[in-house]
């Protein structure tokens, strides 16, 4: 079974240290939630387990090697990347897109799959539909869609998706998290950075809490997800409640009229 | 704008499903090109001061082939002016329409960016320094090769330098293309005049005539050396065809699907280049081609390059031959330079394009 694993990885952009002894573990079967405040390092740690950014320390091994070690190719059949940005340069079909996948299978035995599973995948991400339109025409959140079945064709045991439910609607949400869990089923890893922390408590195995480029927390949404972790992290007051066995993330949102008192970061 | 606002010219392409990806809709389009090519060969090579019917034509190459089929030109002088001035003109055009075609396609692809071409952003004239430099210096270090060659090394050279001038965070704008296609169109432009200036009358007027492109003195000589350049660039464009598909996607995506991107994008850079050289070390520079016929056939066959790159060649040839006829028999007795026309047309379409571009971009502040 493939995993992935980055140990102790610092990383410096810009001028800036944005992870610091970061230690993630992921392995085929669990989905694992990224979350913490706007520029903890949720992305950049994506970028580091994608082999698009290069530690200043650290390593991350793919199936035990070094990921520098895999050629582009080779490294695509291991793992599948949704950007939080998607671009297409040109108008093609959301089809031939969705192809786009398949690039790494080419000349191997896998690439008399790549009908069926482009297909699969269209339907999975529920743009079967809109197969004919072009790309460039689709709204924000169709475009989400469609790229994350370019992913899902890649057919790759990793995936890594970078904010994969921020332009999509609250059935779209559902449904690529609901997918996401069942690709892990069928023995994936799946790693997603995710800002609702509801949304991540619902469909991941464990939670991974970044604060300031330091991880604060990894392990299942029950143990991680707690009044007084999540209100220093997000420097805000934060309750976790249990809703019919489903928990619940909500800022604590005081009365109009005090809104000095909500703003102050607690002490 | 953005690479992602570019895509969005050909957002209004109404373009047929079965034009792509099925194998009936690519041959038919390549196949229609081939046949208007063949067509519009022979039919260029009989047109001049001395007409000499298709079919005569035909039987002209029918006979040279060892093939006793059709009748032979009936003017004493049809069967010379064909074999000598005729034919390596046409041929002339062919090459370069279809390296210049092929080359603004995958420059394009390169740069993620419908706008870029080897005239506009100056890798034609950049060319032009290294053809110019042969003329005025007299160099012959590699024989009919020695244009070629110095085309092909200023050639890269330029192509290099607006894409390392107009590339940012993996990706081009149109404002930063156009406006890096100036600054170097200027010095190109400097270096051309300072060769002028070297040179004496007769480099001069060669080098003046020259660079506003034509095809007038095509030898089977310059064939013989731009047909195998262009032939080597056009089997690799065919080669990298595939891979650029993906770079649509952006540079880290391509990368996700297993890209070797930085590879790729130098490769195809040589290409351009050798693509460039083939068509400007004897016919001078010829603007457009490569940005009107690509985006001709993106409308019709879509933007995937294992078929935009082999149409355009053709299609590009195509445009040339019938460009070239144009410009020996609009004027008796007279031939415009070619380059003067392609630019006369291609001026206005791209500014058409500019204006799509920034519409819906919502415009360039």
């Amino acid at each position: 079974m493939t995993s992935l694993v980055a140990t102790g990885v610092d990383l410096v952009l810009g001028g800036a240290q944005v992870l610091r002894g970061a230690d993630l573990t992921v392995s085929g079967g669990e989905v694992v939630a990224l979350v913490g405040p706007n520029g903890a390092g949720k992305s950049s740690l994506l970028g580091v387990l994608a082999g698009d950014l290069e530690p200043e320390h650290g390593v991350v091994l793919l199936d035990g090697r070094p990921l520098g070690e895999h050629r582009a190719r080779e490294l695509a059949r291991q793992r599948a990347v949704l950007l939080q940005r998607q671009g297409l340069a040109f108008g093609f079909r959301v089809e031939e897109v969705v192809r786009m996948g398949r690039a790494p299978w080419y000349r191997t035995p896998a690439e008399d799959d790549d009908d069926r599973a482009v297909s699969a995948a269209m339907d999975r991400a529920e743009v079967a539909p809109l197969a004919l339109r072009l790309y460039p025409t689709l709204s924000g959140g169709e475009q989400a869609r469609v790229s994350f079945a370019r992913v899902l064709a890649q057919a790759a045991p990793v995936l890594l998706l970078d904010e994969p439910t921020a332009a999509l609607d609250i059935r779209h949400q559902e449904v690529l998290l609901g997918v996401a869990r069942a690709v892990a089923a069928e023995g994936a890893g799946v790693v997603v950075v995710l800002h609702d922390l509801s949304l991540a408590a619902a469909y991941a195995d464990r939670l991974c809490v970044l604060s300031r480029g330091v991880v604060v927390a990894d392990g299942p949404p029950r143990a991680v997800l707690t009044d007084e972790l999540l209100s220093q992290v997000y420097e805000h007051p934060v309750r976790v409640a249990d809703v019919d066995g489903a928990l619940v993330v909500v800022p604590v949102r005081s009365r109009v009229g005090s809104v000095e008192e909500a703003t102050c970061a607690p002490s | 704008m953005t690479a992602t606002a570019d895509a969005t010219l050909d957002r209004h392409a109404a373009r047929p499903p079965a034009a792509e990806g099925g194998l009936l809709g690519r041959v038919g389009l390549l196949g229609f090109l081939t046949v208007g090519l063949l067509a519009a060969v022979l039919f260029a090579a009989g047109r001049g001061q001395l007409d000499v019917p298709a079919t005569e034509v035909l039987g002209s190459v029918l006979h040279k082939l060892g093939l006793d089929v059709g009748p032979l030109p009936s003017h004493p002088q049809g069967e010379n002016t064909l074999w000598q001035v005729r034919f390596p003109r046409v041929l002339t055009a062919v090459v370069a329409g279809a390296s210049l075609a092929a080359a603004g396609a995958l420059m394009q692809g390169v740069f993620g960016n419908p706008l870029a071409e080897p005239g506009v952003v100056g890798v034609s004239s950049g060319a032009a320094v290294g053809a110019a430099s042969v003329i005025v210096f007299g160099l012959t270090f590699a024989g009919t090769w020695t244009a070629p060659v110095a085309a092909f090394v200023t050639g890269l050279v330029t192509t290099l330098l607006v894409y390392a001038l107009s590339r940012d965070a993996g990706r081009t704008e149109t404002v930063t293309l156009v406006l890096t296609g100036i600054a170097l169109n200027a010095m190109t432009s400097a270096a051309l005049a300072f060769l002028m200036f070297l040179g004496d009358q007769q480099a001069r007027e060669e080098i003046v005539f020259w660079t506003l492109g034509s095809l007038n003195g095509s030898r089977w000589e310059h064939v013989a050396v731009i047909a195998p350049i262009a032939g080597v660039g056009l089997a690799a464009a065919l080669v990298l065809s595939r891979q650029l598909d993906l770079l649509a996607l952006g540079d880290r995506a391509a990368r996700h699907v297993g890209v070797d991107v930085e590879r790729l994008r130098l490769t195809t850079i040589v290409v351009v280049a050798l693509l460039t050289s083939a068509a400007v070390a004897f016919c001078g520079i010829i603007a457009f081609v490569g940005l009107v016929v690509p985006h001709l056939i993106r409308l019709i066959a879509g933007p995937g390059h294992r078929m935009l790159v082999p149409a355009s060649a053709l299609g590009g040839a195509l445009l040339l031959v019938l460009a070239d006829l144009w410009a020996r028999t609009a004027i008796d007795y007279a031939d415009l330079p070619i380059g003067m026309l392609t630019s006369l047309v291609g001026g206005p379409f791209f500014f058409w394009l500019l204006r799509r571009a920034r519409r819906t971009a919502g415009g360039w502040a």
